[in-house]
């Protein structure tokens, strides 16, 4: 382990964690200017032009507001829980593959932290621990509308999971790796998943609308029923945490399914783009085109945010048990078969 | 490096499932809990476990520690709402505790140095190497569990239809 080494992965976490944050600032202003858009207002306007300051001020807002513990509250858990909600929001990336190797001279780079070969599952891992920041902070409000709110997301959380899990394995089928960074390399051009598993794609994307809580699964933060939800007790910055938790874990989200359905950062014609624009600016334009995919679904969340009406909380359950979960198995066995046809012949 | 990092994964383990049973909340002991499982969790990985590490992280952090923290918080159990416990109850507790006492210093006697496992494969809790190994002499096993597993999630489905008179 060479100092070299140590220090080329410290500016990639820095760049990371920096471009993560700022994204999820950014994604508050495209929120709302998505949804002036689709309501046929203007949005926020004032704050610069085009209102593109608006996140700082906001940002500026959150800072300033009073500070305020419920007397009841378990101080401590109370504080835990929208940290929590933020760690688990962003170690998410560690394992994400942003672009091919750069080479400078003799020193090939990878643009990602940490190619573990159970890559996959650190995600799932990461998903699952995401519930504990809602849930704490919930329960630690002393507030009956924030526990229904921690409970719901604790359950939705857990049945959504089986789903997501299930299929993520008709996937691992067809790639044979849970390597993230191998799952890449093997959609090179226009190879993407997405034409091999179109099914499991629709049903991860559910699934993370879900795990994400956003709408139309935003259940644990009905605001006609709950309040607020789980963060009705908070103010401050323990807010601001938590409702920017909630952007990193769209963006999180947006980057895991680019990368395992939409080919990461490989696009039609890289070939030829890798071998006029040389080892380091070709890598970086696929970086590019991976967040252009990024963006467009995190577009896509915003766009069904503000169409779809939220769902209530059986048929949540409903379509969780009996719709996603049989289906994903089906896909198993599907993709099984014609895999094992394909094999014999 | 390796057994210092050891040792002290394992001091930070048994003074957190030490906090479990400390803890008069029980919401906190299921916290402690959880991280006690965190600590199991890099135990795994310093044994070059990567899978079994990731599968305790999903299943025992992610899953059953969700269902034991929300069962726990629907019980909402309180100092204030706790029945006092009587002197039997106490006398009871005593005893139980010495009999535990009794046979973990016989087992521990009994124990001698054991000799230290030697794998023929030290890369064994790598992901490749666990699906050979499953996969091969445990097929069956492992098949038999996997429908067992996926029957009671079909029985908790079918559980919830309701029936038709």
């Amino acid at each position: 382990m060479d100092i070299a080494f140590v220090i080329e992965k410290f500016v990639l976490v820095a760049i990371i964690f920096g471009i993560s944050l700022l994204i999820a600032m950014y994604s508050t202003y495209a929120e709302r200017k998505v949804a002036a858009f689709l309501q046929d207002r203007l949005g926020p306007d004032r704050a610069g032009p085009f209102g593109i300051l608006q996140p700082l001020a906001d940002g500026v807002k959150m800072f300033m507001k009073e500070e305020i513990i419920p007397s009841n509250a378990s101080k401590w858990l109370f504080m835990v829980g929208p940290g929590l909600a933020m760690l688990t929001a962003c170690i998410g990336t560690a394992v994400i593959p942003w672009g091919s190797n750069i080479t400078i001279g003799d020193r090939v780079i990878p643009l990602q932290v940490t190619d573990i070969n159970v890559g996959i599952l650190y995600i799932f891992g990461v998903v699952s621990l995401g519930v504990y920041g809602v849930m704490i902070g919930g329960w630690a409000s002393n507030n009956k509308y924030s526990l229904l709110s921690a409970i719901r997301a604790a359950s939705q959380n857990i049945s959504y999971e089986i789903a997501m899990g299930l299929s993520i394995i008709a996937l691992l089928l067809v790639t044979g790796t849970m390597s993230l960074k191998e799952i890449v390399e093997q959609q090179h051009g226009w190879h993407w998943n997405i034409l091999y598993q179109p099914l499991g794609f629709v049903i991860f994307m559910v699934c993370a609308f879900a795990e994400t809580n956003r709408a139309p699964f935003d259940l644990p933060e009905c605001e006609t029923e709950l309040i607020g939800g789980y963060h009705t007790e908070y103010s401050s910055m323990k807010l601001g945490f938590y409702l920017f938790a909630e952007y990193i874990n769209m963006f999180v989200s947006s980057a895991v399914m680019a990368t395992l359905y939409f080919g990461g950062y490989n696009y039609p014609g890289m070939d030829w783009v890798l071998l006029h624009t040389g080892p380091v600016i070709g890598p970086l334009i696929g970086t590019f085109v991976f967040f252009i995919k990024i963006f467009a679904f995190i577009f896509f969340f915003m766009w069904v945010r503000w169409t779809i009406p939220r769902f209530r909380y059986d048929q949540l359950m409903h379509l969780g048990w009996k719709g996603l979960i049989p289906l994903a198995i089906a896909n198993i066995i599907i993709t099984g078969i014609v895999i094992a046809i394909i094999e014999k012949f | 490096m390796g057994t210092s990092v050891f040792y002290f994964v394992a001091t930070l383990s048994v003074i957190f499932s030490l906090m479990v049973i400390f803890s008069k909340n029980p919401v906190h002991s299921v916290l402690y809990l959880i991280v006690t499982f965190f600590t199991f969790t890099v135990h795994y990985i310093l044994l070059n476990a990567q899978f079994l590490a990731v599968v305790n992280f999903i299943v025992y952090m992610g899953a059953i520690m969700v269902l034991f923290l929300f069962v726990l918080m629907l019980l909402n159990l309180n100092k204030d709402n706790e029945p006092l416990k009587s002197g039997a109850v106490k006398v009871v507790g005593v005893i139980a505790g010495c009999c535990l006492v009794v046979t973990l210093v016989g087992s521990l006697k009994a124990t001698a140095v054991s000799d230290p496992v030697i794998l023929r494969n030290p890369n064994l809790g790598l992901l490749k190497n666990l699906g050979k190994e499953l996969f091969g002499p445990f097929m069956l096993p492992f098949e038999l569990s996997s429908i067992l597993l996926l029957s009671a999630m079909v029985g908790a489905v079918l559980l919830t239809k309701k029936e038709k008179v």
